[in-house]
């Protein structure tokens, strides 16, 4: 099933020079797994196509089930010389957990609503 | 077995020093690690400066400690904060003031040498070239433009200051975990090439420096972050170290916020690029082989940093004048509240190409709408919304042409669409700086460091 990631996941982003930089976080190891497979640098790219000019960057973090995600060249040459509301790119982790991707309707914590 | 507790002061310039009275009444601390200094607080200093050569340190850490102090002293709490900026010898003068004034005893040292603004022309004649450190462009004429250049300096001379006898450390630029690194390899005499100790120290470092966010703030979430108790009262981060780096990370009792693997390991990844290579002046941390053991009640046990020889190079980071921004600003009220600020977005742009102003980009966003989510935001509901603000943004060279800008605005409340609101002052032009990552060897940095001493009776 289609699966938004905000109903499986939780995020935190921040900014350094021009890169925004995303954690993703599983709830649980299956989740994880998912998210490792599913979350993939094209996926990424696809989704951030409108604000990342550079590659992504992607480290699978097993020891805390998580996905490090740097998006390159995304903060409009960095925070103090953004024009954006959102220049210290705080929300791109938000944006994030609107990705939608395929997941198996039994994962544990399965968020509804 | 010996412990040592650090715990958060400040996450950046104009954070809350209010929480930091619960760790060290009851949450045991023996040292409260500050961070005043971002990338870009720095840009804010040098203006400060530019205007009074006494300035140019962050103006909250006098207020900070003399409200603190009176508390720290009694229960033996030392600080070490970054609050001195581009001056830390001008922040000691006003803190010292402030001190005999009250009739407080204290030893404060300063650390001093990280700023390399004036020593751009010799470190490049030392063989530095200072490329940009990610895209490899050359200094050039950003040199011209320059307004500051600090380097990362690291934990040891905020040990050596403790060692030395200090009971407030103020540091200039040192990398953010520095500051608790360097209690912690003074405390228990960490050899400055025991990587993984190092590593552990770095790990806690970055855990605390940004305040409430290691705590269960910002918890980044759909509907958990509505499970965080209190937030009125969140109580900033603590860690309890032992010494081999292990530590149990908590906060004060009684506190708002929570202490858990979710929150804890989301600000382990904050503002980290490759996980395995996290550098730091003192140490690389490989953050893959971390162990986190949530215990309840707002306790996480953390052990197994590894880490690798620190860097060769430190990273200088300058700030260069980079153009102005221009902001205006217009809100409407339904019906067709985004429909009539794409039209005054329209408008304004007809303004702009007519008056011929050279304008080097333009940024439109509807606030209500997309302006946090951008290309990600939902367009289900934009033609219902109930109301929605039009920000546009541009950036110049001219500065004229940048407080023009936010003047063409208001002349929409007359002349434009429908149901306006929002009309409350013009804003003027905005400094916009650039930001220069780059890379310079250690030795030439670190053999200007100075530590100095005083102490008031």
């Amino acid at each position: 099933m289609k699966v938004q990631l905000w109903r499986i996941a939780h995020a935190r982003s921040g900014d350094k020079a021009d890169r925004a930089d995303i954690g993703l976080f599983a709830f649980d190891a299956p989740t994880y797994e998912v998210l490792k497979r599913e979350v993939t640098k094209a996926r990424l790219a696809a989704h951030f196509a409108g604000m990342a000019a550079g590659p992504v960057q992607l480290w699978p973090l097993d020891n805390i089930l998580a996905l490090k995600i740097v998006l390159n060249g995304a903060l409009q040459g960095g925070a103090s010389r953004s024009l954006r509301m959102d220049n210290l790119g705080k929300n791109v982790a938000a944006q994030l957990l609107r990705m939608e991707i395929d997941a198996p309707a039994d994962l544990p914590r399965l968020k509804t609503g | 077995m010996k412990t040592i507790r650090v715990g958060a002061g400040l996450g950046f310039y104009g954070d809350s020093w209010r929480p930091v009275r619960a760790s060290i009444e009851r949450g045991g601390v023996q040292y409260i690690a500050s961070d005043h200094l971002s990338e870009l607080t720095l840009a804010i200093l040098q203006k400060d400066r530019q205007k009074d050569p006494s300035a140019g340190y962050a103006r909250d850490g006098v207020p900070m400690l003399a409200e603190l102090w009176p508390l720290a002293a009694k229960h033996g709490v030392k600080f070490v904060l970054n609050a001195g900026g581009l001056n830390p010898q001008g922040a000691r003068e006003a803190l010292a003031r402030t001190f005999r004034d009250q009739g407080w005893k204290a030893k404060i040292a300063t650390v001093v040498g990280d700023s390399v603004h004036e020593r751009i022309d010799e470190l490049r004649a030392a063989g530095e070239p200072l490329a940009h450190m990610d895209s490899g462009a050359e200094l050039g004429s950003v040199r011209d433009r320059m307004l500051f250049a600090s380097a990362y300096l690291g934990a040891q001379p905020i040990a050596e200051a403790l060692a030395q006898g200090a009971d407030i450390v103020l540091t200039g630029r040192v990398a953010d975990a520095a500051l608790t690194l360097g209690p912690l390899a003074h405390e228990f005499g960490w050899k400055w090439d025991d990587w993984d100790r190092l590593a552990a120290g770095l790990t806690l470092g970055h855990l605390l420096e940004c305040s409430g966010q290691g705590s269960g703030g910002n918890f980044g979430s759909a509907h958990e972050w509505a499970l965080v108790p209190d937030y009125a009262h969140l109580g900033y981060p603590i860690a309890e170290v032992s010494a081999d780096g292990s530590a149990l990370f908590t906060k004060p009792p009684g506190t708002g916020g929570r202490v858990s693997f979710d929150t804890v390991r989301q600000q382990l990844l904050y503002e980290v690029h490759d996980p395995h290579a996290y550098y730091s002046p003192d140490v690389v941390l490989d953050m893959g082989t971390l162990k986190f053991d949530d215990q309840g009640g707002d306790r996480v046990r953390i052990s197994g940093a590894s880490g690798a020889a620190r860097p060769k190079t430190l990273k200088v980071v300058a700030g260069y004048q980079d153009g102005w921004m221009g902001t205006g600003m217009i809100g409407f009220a339904w019906p067709e509240a985004y429909a009539k600020c794409r039209k005054a977005a329209e408008v304004i742009g007809t303004l702009v190409k007519e008056r011929g102003w050279a304008v080097e980009d333009t940024n439109v966003e509807y606030i209500g709408y997309d302006s946090l989510l951008g290309a990600n935001a939902d367009p289900t509901y934009r033609e219902q919304l109930n109301e929605c603000f039009l920000r546009m943004t541009i950036r110049t060279r001219d500065r004229k042409v940048a407080d023009a800008f936010g003047r063409l605005f208001p002349w929409l409340g007359l002349s434009g669409p429908p149901y306006v609101g929002s009309m409350k002052g013009i804003q003027p032009a905005k400094e916009l700086l650039g930001i220069w990552p780059t890379l310079a060897k250690r030795e030439l940095i670190e053999s200007k460091v100075e530590i100095s001493l005083e102490e008031i009776k």
